[in-house]
């Protein structure tokens, strides 16, 4: 029973939402659409799991004095902070919650984002040493592509921004819907296990 | 003195005439034109038909307004059915040009009009339009879908069955997944961590149930080779998950002792907080090997250089095709694509499984000669009109509406 039931709530639920594509028909639909919705309340609940492990764990950590706890504390205060704000006076514009995501979470989210540059920069020193003849091929595009990005690039040869965007639309929309069509196999092939019931790993056993 | 006076009897019989023609009636243009400025626009061309593809129960309407006339200042819905009775179903500004009626009964047969609203009350009535809606059996757009779809799990239930049947069915190495296990192993001589990338998308995302799946393998491993797993997670459902499957992998491992659910934990939603948050482990932790599997956006690179940093063996896989080219560039394996989905079968080797991938390698190279004979078709049907409706043939099938 502990392997049926969730093989037979599986096979139901992607039936149904395969169905639920084809067919306009009811009760498809409305299945399809309560089984969409019973979703965003699952994970709406979760958040509250969520929460609490966040929780569970930076306690622990701080009860039995764990490696790195002393940055704890600061989760904890942070996470009580805005909910504590959020839940007394709002999260509207004006508010302290408001505040405080605007001028903290907001920022450091931003700071985070811009390290990118500095990732890509050292990325692209590494994937562009022209070791074999497909990295030459690489490095040349990419710098044919920054090349024609800027304004310098016409300036030293017109034709050099029509090249790449040739490059970027045809080698490179070409090699994407390649990986998109593979990996649209790969999401068929992979439902078709778990709905069938032939893959049952994710059920922590194979028989 | 005789020229004066009948300039003067000539002056006074034009003005006379002038004035009776101010009180004569005026032309018959000025006349429409008036009344045209007192006509309340009125709705034209109303058509109604059932709505394609639906589950019923709902007539599109389709309208024009006169264009000449008093601009109302709402339209209203009548609807009429079978037994005569009439009811308003909706007001509408007046700009709006279509309405769907989601509240008829199938099989019934409906009368519409418009009524045009000037200070409440109508002034202009359309003409009537009748339509009966229906529920479709299927999406007419779909139908090619649906076939590919057949056809598909066609071929990979065959080759499902060729690999129970025991037939020797070759996969393709896949370096990737082949260097698992030495990852593991090496985050076990080293006594460092193994940290689970899950990507930061929901369990309702496809890639993240393949993750998943992988997961459940890689713990078994850890298990086995008694490394410790840290599991990151930027949504509660999918830590919720990861514990039960992590949990399931060390039973099967026949290590339920070594399973801490602390070490699968949520960070946040926010796509940045769980990059700093997963670079954080990473450099606190230096885990000895990393596995970004799931879905990523803009943070791949974030997470895979820092993992580059702390000198993890990484081995990453998505989807994305535009997070693609940054794990390439900073990871050691990167499972392209339908590697990433081909991953669970390629580190069980059920044959089972890997008839499932052997299938889908065959629909694969179907959908390439499909392919293939499409961009023929369609360049030489310039030239050759019986190639250019194959082309067309294989356009319809493979567009969804």
């Amino acid at each position: 029973m502990r392997l049926i039931i969730p093989l037979a709530i599986t096979f139901t639920a992607g039936m149904i939402m395969i169905l639920n594509f084809f067919v306009p028909h009811q009760p498809f639909r409305f299945l399809g659409e309560n089984l969409q919705e019973w979703y965003l309340i699952v994970a709406s609940g979760a958040i509250f799991l969520g929460a609490m492990n966040l929780m569970h764990v930076h306690f622990r950590k701080i009860k039995l004095k764990l490696k790195n706890w002393k940055y704890s504390p600061v989760t904890i205060i942070g996470f009580l902070v805005m909910l504590v704000l959020g839940l007394i006076y709002g999260v509207t514009e004006g508010r302290p919650f408001n505040y405080l995501f605007m001028n903290m979470v907001a920022p450091m989210g931003a700071t985070m984002f811009s390290l990118l540059a500095f990732f890509v920069a050292s990325a692209a020193f590494r994937a562009f040493r022209a070791s074999n003849w497909r990295a030459t091929l690489l490095l040349t595009s990419a710098f044919l592509v920054m090349l024609g990005q800027v304004p310098i690039g016409a300036m030293i040869w017109d034709k050099i921004p029509l090249i790449k965007v040739w490059l970027m639309s045809i080698p490179n929309t070409a090699g994407q819907r390649a990986v998109m069509i593979g990996a649209a196999m790969g999401v068929v092939s992979t439902s078709l296990r778990m709905i069938f019931g032939v893959e049952r790993s994710w059920l922590g056993g194979t028989d | 003195m005789k020229s004066l006076s009948a300039y003067a009897i000539f002056l006074l019989l034009f003005t006379a005439g002038a004035a009776l023609a101010d009180n004569a009636d005026p032309p018959e243009s000025v006349v429409t034109e008036a009344a045209e400025e007192l006509h309340v626009l009125r709705a034209v061309d109303i058509e109604a038909s059932d709505t394609p593809e639906d589950a019923g129960g709902s007539v599109s309407l389709t309208w024009g307004m006169e264009t000449v006339g008093t601009l109302p200042d709402s339209l209203g819905i009548m609807r009429s059915d079978p037994s005569g009775g009439e009811e308003l179903i909706a007001t509408l500004p007046v700009n709006i040009v279509m309405y769907n009626d989601q509240s008829a009964d199938n099989g019934t047969e409906y009368s519409y009009w418009i009524v045009s609203y000037l200070g409440g009350t109508v002034e202009a009535c359309s003409d009537r339009a009748a339509a009966v809606s229906s529920a479709q059996w299927i999406y007419k757009g779909r139908i090619g879908m649906m076939i590919i779809l057949f056809l598909m799990s066609a071929i990979i239930f065959y080759y499902i069955e060729s690999g129970k049947k025991g037939k020797e069915l070759y996969i393709r190495e896949i370096a990737g997944l082949e260097a698992v296990d030495d990852a593991v192993g090496r985050a076990t001589e080293m006594g460092k961590a193994v940290l689970y990338i899950p990507g930061i998308a929901d369990m309702d995302d496809i890639q993240t149930i393949a993750s998943i799946v992988i997961l459940g393998r890689v713990a078994r491993k850890t298990a086995e080779y008694g490394a410790s797993l840290l599991v990151p997670t930027s949504r509660s459902v999918v830590m919720s998950v990861s514990q039960e499957v992590v949990k399931e992998g060390y039973i099967q491992a026949g290590r339920p002792d070594g399973f801490n659910k602390e070490n699968i934990q949520y960070l946040t939603d926010d796509q940045f907080g769980y990059a700093a948050g997963v670079d954080g482990i990473m450099v606190r932790e230096k885990p000895a090997a990393i596995f970004l599997l799931g879905t990523f956006y803009a943070e791949s690179l974030i997470l895979a250089e820092t993992g580059r940093s702390v000198g993890a063996i990484q081995i990453a896989g998505t989807a994305m095709p535009s997070q693609i080219p940054f794990f390439v560039a900073a990871c050691d394996y990167t499972l392209i694509g339908e590697e990433l989905f081909a991953a669970s079968a390629y580190l069980s080797r059920e044959p089972k499984l890997l008839g499932s991938l052997k299938g889908q390698d065959a629909a694969k190279l179907f959908f390439i000669i499909l392919i293939v004979v499409g961009v023929i078709a369609a360049t030489v049907g310039d030239y050759w009109s019986p190639l250019k409706s194959v082309a067309e043939f294989l356009r319809k099938l493979v567009t969804v509406n």
